[in-house]
């Protein structure tokens, strides 16, 4: 325990050191949220998608969350590449914490989420965007607990198959429906009233409606706090799962 | 003086679709301080399995371990500090530089900044890497890649040494060398030295005892010398016709090989 701040410090430095140094990687994960911003935010403007706020403050939102989702849905990718080098078993001889070593990857991915997230929000006020900083600032931080909890059960997941071939489909299978239930490009406001319940049932609905809601600069009408209770109770069970993993050995 | 490495009745098994797999049925073996231990035997005989378990990795099925004066189940933390793993497929990232990892590497040990700078120029200075050390590890050779993996090993000054088919891949000339540096290391800092091989000469030229397992079982132990004389018929015999003659069956083994590199 006394250990473990400083082992996330390092194991963090790590790999932050390494995003640096691949620049063009925290671009490229960028790509898609950013051509939705460009070429399907426009056609949004003078639709009306049955909520709040304008169509920028629904949108963006939107691809926040999806960023997050995409992005933390497939960080075990770079833990399965580190197992196959070996380097994770040499770690594992270390007296490094074994949370650390999930913790400290977990720092990484939430900093490089926050420089991602910034840059296209700047984007989309280029593009007509007008949201409350406090709004965007309690965004991010819903948009990264729901990152960390997905990296968590992403790296859990990595660590417990043996090749991405096993660990593709599995994301794919769940990542998929849920950023289309979830409402993330469109809000479900629209939706039939059986595609609405359906997607009562996917938690990251909810962190999506609070996203939109802080863009709005409504904090207090019910729906940032239930969102914000979701990406929590999210956050203690995929902590607490990866934390179990990441401490059993043979892992 | 205690022994570097002492096991009783050390077993593991995983279960796989349905069905138990005992990949090591009861390891008892003691290795002594500067000592260079070879640990043989055919595929799936339950060498990794072994070898991870004493590394702490794997936690033992049953069976009492202590290694480098700790109990591998009761302080498996106390065993690492004193402990270096050199694991067959190394264990460094390709696309960092050698400095870096030999850094980190000195700060998941716990040293402070300036001491793992410090640390880092003295393992690329002790290990022939100086001029390395802003590469990224990809650019290595074969046997520069094998020296880096070993000073990773050492960054902490571990009392005993696990390699994992240490020379495997590589070149005869990079093979010497690195038998060389394991005889360095133990008359210089009286390290004690665990390896596998499937290279009997390697076990032969390098190593002070050898224990041959088979099945999970420890099959044999002894001097190379007492080895071929009571498994092989003479002194003069090979080592691989005492192997054989104590494990036999090679056709068989590769058809039957048990899943249990996990």
């Amino acid at each position: 325990m006394s250990h473990l701040l400083a082992d996330t410090g390092i194991i963090a430095g790590r790999y932050v050191r390494q995003t640096l140094a691949s620049r063009l990687g925290v671009l490229f994960g960028l790509l898609q949220p950013l051509l939705f911003l460009v070429f399907f935010g426009p056609l949004l403007r003078d639709i009306d998608l049955g909520g709040a706020g304008d169509s920028w403050q629904t949108l963006v939102p939107g691809l926040l969350v999806q960023l997050g989702l995409f992005s933390s849905a497939f960080a075990g990718f770079t833990l399965l590449i580190e197992k196959q080098h070996g380097v994770v078993e040499r770690m594992r001889v270390t007296p490094v914490s074994r949370l650390a070593l999930l913790l400290g990857r977990l720092v990484r991915d939430v900093l490089q989420l926050f420089a991602q997230s910034l840059l296209l929000v700047l984007v989309g006020v280029a593009f007509g965007l007008r949201t409350p900083v406090a709004g965007v600032a309690v965004g991010f931080v819903l948009v990264g607990v729901l990152a960390a909890s997905l990296a968590s059960l992403s790296y859990a997941l990595a660590m417990r198959v043996g090749s991405p071939q096993e660990f593709a489909p599995v994301i794919n299978s769940l990542n998929l429906p849920a950023v289309l239930l979830s409402g993330i490009l469109l809000p479900m406001a629209l939706a039939p009233d059986w595609l609405d319940t359906v997607s009562h049932f996917v938690p990251f609905r909810y962190v999506v409606d609070a996203v939109r809601g802080a863009f709005m600069g409504h904090y207090g009408d019910g729906t940032l706090a239930l969102g914000a209770l979701v990406a929590l109770a999210l956050a203690a069970f995929s902590l607490g799962l990866g934390t179990r993993v990441f401490k059993k050995a043979g892992a | 003086m205690p022994a570097a490495i002492h096991t009783a009745g050390l077993t593991r098994t995983f279960r796989a679709q349905n069905r138990t797999v005992e990949a090591v049925r009861g390891i008892d073996l003691t290795v002594e301080q500067g000592e260079i231990l070879g640990f043989l035997g055919p595929n799936g005989a339950g060498k990794t399995t072994t070898l991870r378990m004493l590394t702490t990795l794997l936690a033992p099925t049953s069976g009492t371990a202590t290694v480098a004066g700790h109990d591998l189940i009761a302080d498996p933390r106390g065993v690492r500090k004193r402990i270096g793993y050199v694991a067959q497929t190394g264990g460094v990232d390709p696309a960092v530089s050698v400095r870096e990892e030999l850094t980190t590497q000195a700060r998941l040990y716990r040293l402070t900044k300036a001491q793992a700078a410090r640390r880092t120029e003295e393992l690329a200075h002790d290990l022939d890497l100086a001029g390395l050390l802003e590469r990224p590890c990809r650019a290595l050779s074969g046997g520069q890649r094998r020296r880096l993996d070993i000073a990773m090993a050492l960054t902490h000054e571990p009392s005993v040494l696990f390699l994992d088919e240490p020379t495997t891949g590589l070149d005869p000339g990079s093979r010497a060398d690195l038998w060389q540096l394991v005889r360095r290391l133990r008359e210089q800092r009286g390290m004690t030295v665990f390896l596998t091989t499937h290279y009997l000469d390697e076990a032969d030229a390098l190593a002070d005892r050898l224990v041959v397992v088979d099945e999970g079982r420890v099959a044999a132990q002894g001097t190379s010398a007492q080895l071929k004389k009571e498994y092989g018929g003479s002194v003069r015999a090979s080592l691989q016709d005492a192997f054989i003659a104590l494990t036999g069956r090679e056709a068989r083994r590769e058809t039957e090989r048990a899943p249990v590199a996990v």
